[in-house]
């Protein structure tokens, strides 16, 4: 089933086209990885499929991003779209609040004041980001107080609090360390049976390990997009073959 | 055999000179201080007595009571004005105006200059404007308002700085979660930089406790613990001020000079473990 | 970019063709030595044999050693599964030459009861075989792989020729029937080398298409 379509893109950043008629089918409970050399257009896309890249000037969109088949960049709220899909960041970026708070920030945004239901939302979220074991007495302490890669696990946490249908992930273990990586990966592949997830990364065994579609990006163009073990094993493209041998340039 | 260490050990002919340097700006200026407040405490303290602080100020018993109290009362008056006015100036720079904007770089213009008005002009303004034209009179009231421009420039400058070191990510985080801006800056943004925003707070607080150009035309010299916002009043740095330039009072000017060094060095000690506590919750 | 990975790559290259040439050889030998009954070229089939073993765990030690560290992905990923796959393929050659050596031995002094000029076609067609699967690894020669794959049909139809006429001289005469089944021992070994040259040139093609030869592989995949 096709989660988010999308049709004809094409980004500007001023005078600067960053995305070239991009278009591609995003499958549900999938995770789609999106590669390519620093610049490709790969962390523009994956931000303007959430609008995060409105809050950069002189930033214009044509085509249509298709959510369910509705166009986010029609008449929305662009809040609901954020809580429907959400983003993970390059560095983890937790509050400097509790650990509870920093889970409870999304769902109390969107309405839920309830104590008894903010526990249950808190719990269930750390234990789908499997950090619950790590952090279930320590609720109260800061987030601060966290190791990098637990950081990150209790952003994902944070991400999922609000109930996303699709989760953004932008180089989310670019920062950790290997065992943090590897927790993180793991956490993936469960993460796909309840989401549509779609990540960023610059690490090609990344994208072989964990993913189950690969797009491959070159100077704003979508050179190829496909099944990520035909990607890595026989791609289409020779652009995509040099890129992922190393002998690119 | 010399290993690489005692090369890097040795060292440069200038290397001594510039230390001797350095180590002497750093001693000359804690000698100036120690100097200051030694003078002040040793012309001072041996004239601080219990009618010193009677309710009442009389030709006979000069005391400061009226004028600490009316210091208090300024303080909190003008920062009630100005911090709300300042660091809401602030976040709309920050949070809200296009960054580079015509609007951004005039009020920022306008604020710097400010900054660099001297006080008395503050005074004057404040005399012609707040007395004058709304008829005020000398109040309270006009000086508070008058103080309250004054350190507008220092409260916007320190809110901002503050503003603009809470890293980006945090705001994408909010905004990732569906937050809207009036949320992320209330729940995300300005508890991180209230570290920030309350050391410009104190530094004006400095600055008010310690001025006396700016409310010499505008508060009047009534020695009296103020009646009402239009009641006329004397803070302590004024007080200080008129004692020695009456000429017949310097023991007692001195006396309250030392209080107000306390009072000062109070405030900053409360300002120190405030804003130790709000670091520590974070 | 990647100089050290490219120089291994060539590395691997080299060794193949060098480990081709020895396998060769060694079918070669076995089919001279069976014609002209001589035990000492046999012998010298059996010190290849243990040659191309060496080369085999070369190959195999220069392979996983790339596996491990270069990580290699599409292209280099297929060229180096399919040289681990046919180095195993040649060495197998490699011990049915040494076979056909030791039945050599055996025959040694005994009057052909038929001179085998179709057993030296065999071995000309599967040396061709080899040869023209190595020359496609290395050229990335997708249309000799197939070549190779055809020509095993001549090999296979050559085997069913030498049987028959096996078959017949053992009902002339009963007496032919020892040294009939060692030369259909021999070629049972030319057809398996033939075999296993086309198992070669299978893998060249999944280098080059990344598509296996057997379709059904991948409709189970998909």
């Amino acid at each position: 089933m096709v989660k988010y379509k999308l049709e004809n893109i094409d980004l500007w950043y001023r005078d600067f086209q960053a995305l070239k008629n991009v278009s591609m089918d995003i499958k549900a409970n999938q995770i789609t990885a999106y590669i390519g050399p620093s610049g490709c257009g790969k962390s523009t896309l994956i931000k303007s499929m959430n609008r995060m890249n409105d809050l950069i000037e002189g930033c214009r969109i044509t085509g249509k991003f298709l959510l369910d088949g509705e166009d986010i960049y029609g008449n929305i709220d662009v809040n609901l779209l954020r809580k429907k899909v959400g983003m993970v960041f390059q560095k983890p970026n937790p509050f400097p609040m509790s650990i509870y708070d920093n889970i409870a920030f999304g769902p109390r945004t969107h309405g839920i004041k309830s104590r008894y239901k903010l526990d249950y939302i808190v719990e269930k979220a750390l234990q789908d980001a499997a950090i619950w074991d790590e952090t279930k007495d320590r609720l109260k302490k800061s987030a601060l107080s966290l190791s990098g890669g637990q950081q990150q696990r209790l952003c994902i946490a944070r991400a999922l609090a609000v109930e996303p249908d699709v989760l953004l992930m932008d180089e989310p273990t670019s920062a950790l360390d290997p065992i943090s990586t590897a927790k993180i990966e793991d956490l993936m592949s469960e993460l796909r049976k309840k989401y549509t997830v779609v990540i960023v990364t610059h690490n090609m065994q990344q994208a072989t390990r964990i993913s189950d579609y690969t797009a491959f990006f070159l100077l704003g163009e979508m050179v190829e997009f496909g099944n990520t073990e035909k990607i890595f094993s026989m791609p289409k493209d020779k652009r995509t073959e040099d890129y992922i041998t190393g002998r690119f340039g | 055999m010399k290993s690489i260490l005692t090369f890097a050990k040795r060292k440069k002919p200038g290397d001594w000179a510039r230390f001797l340097l350095v180590w002497a700006a750093g001693l000359i200026t804690v000698a100036v201080l120690l100097y200051l407040v030694g003078f002040i405490m040793l012309k001072g303290i041996p004239h601080i007595k219990p009618s010193l602080f009677a309710f009442t100020y009389t030709p006979e018993n000069q005391s400061l009571f009226p004028a600490l109290v009316t210091t208090v009362l300024m303080v909190g008056l003008t920062l009630v004005i100005s911090v709300p006015f300042g660091v809401f100036t602030a976040i709309y720079l920050v949070e809200y105006a296009s960054r580079g904007s015509r609007l951004v770089r005039i009020i920022q213009t306008t604020t710097e200059t400010l900054a660099g008005i001297p006080s008395i002009v503050y005074g004057l303004f404040g005399y012609i404007f707040f007395c004058d034209r709304l008829g005020w009179g000398k109040s309270i009231l006009a000086g508070c308002f008058t103080l309250a421009i004054m350190v507008l420039p220092l409260i916007i400058r320190t809110t901002e700085e503050s503003l603009k070191s809470i890293p980006d990510a945090y705001r994408e985080g909010s905004f990732g979660l569906g937050a809207g801006r009036l949320r992320t800056v209330f729940r995300v943004i300005l508890p991180s930089a209230t570290p920030g925003i309350f050391a410009g707070v104190i530094l004006s607080v400095g600055r008010i406790v310690g001025e006396t150009a700016a409310l010499l035309y505008t508060i009047g010299s009534v020695i009296k613990i103020p009646e009402s916002l239009f009641s006329q009043g004397r803070t302590l740095a004024l007080h200080v001020f008129s004692l020695a330039n009456d000429g017949l009072y310097t023991n007692q000017a001195y006396a309250t000079a030392v209080v107000l060094l306390a009072v000062v060095f109070a405030i900053n000690l409360l300002a120190a473990r405030i804003e130790r506590k709000f670091i520590n919750k974070l | 970019m990647r100089y050290k990975f490219e120089e291994q790559l060539h590395e691997l290259n080299n060794k193949i063709i060098e480990m081709g040439a020895l396998t060769e050889h060694s079918i070669s030998n076995a089919v001279e030595a069976l014609l002209t009954q001589n035990t000492d070229l046999a012998a010298a089939v059996g010190d290849d044999e243990r040659e191309s073993d060496k080369k085999e765990r070369e190959i195999e030690t220069l392979c996983y050693d790339m596996l491990l560290r270069q990580q290699p992905v599409a292209r280099d990923l297929r060229k180096i599964s399919a040289a681990l796959k046919m180095v195993t393929d040649m060495e197998r050659i490699a011990d049915q030459a040494e076979d056909i050596a030791e039945i050599t031995k055996h025959l040694a002094g005994n009057k052909f009861i038929k001179q085998p000029e179709d057993i030296t076609r065999m071995a000309t067609a599967t040396k061709k075989m080899l040869k023209e699967s190595i020359d496609s690894f290395v050229n990335r020669d997708l249309g000799l792989a197939m070549t190779v794959l055809e020509h095993d049909d001549v090999v296979d139809e050559l085997f069913m020729t030498i049987r028959s006429d096996l078959i017949t001289l053992v009902h002339e005469n009963p007496e032919n029937g020892e040294q009939a089944l060692d030369l259909l021992m021999v070629a049972k070994y030319l057809e398996r080398i033939g075999d296993h040259a086309s198992n070669i040139a299978e893998w060249v093609i999944f280098m080059i298409t990344g598509e296996h030869k057997n379709a059904n592989y991948n409709d189970m995949h998909e």
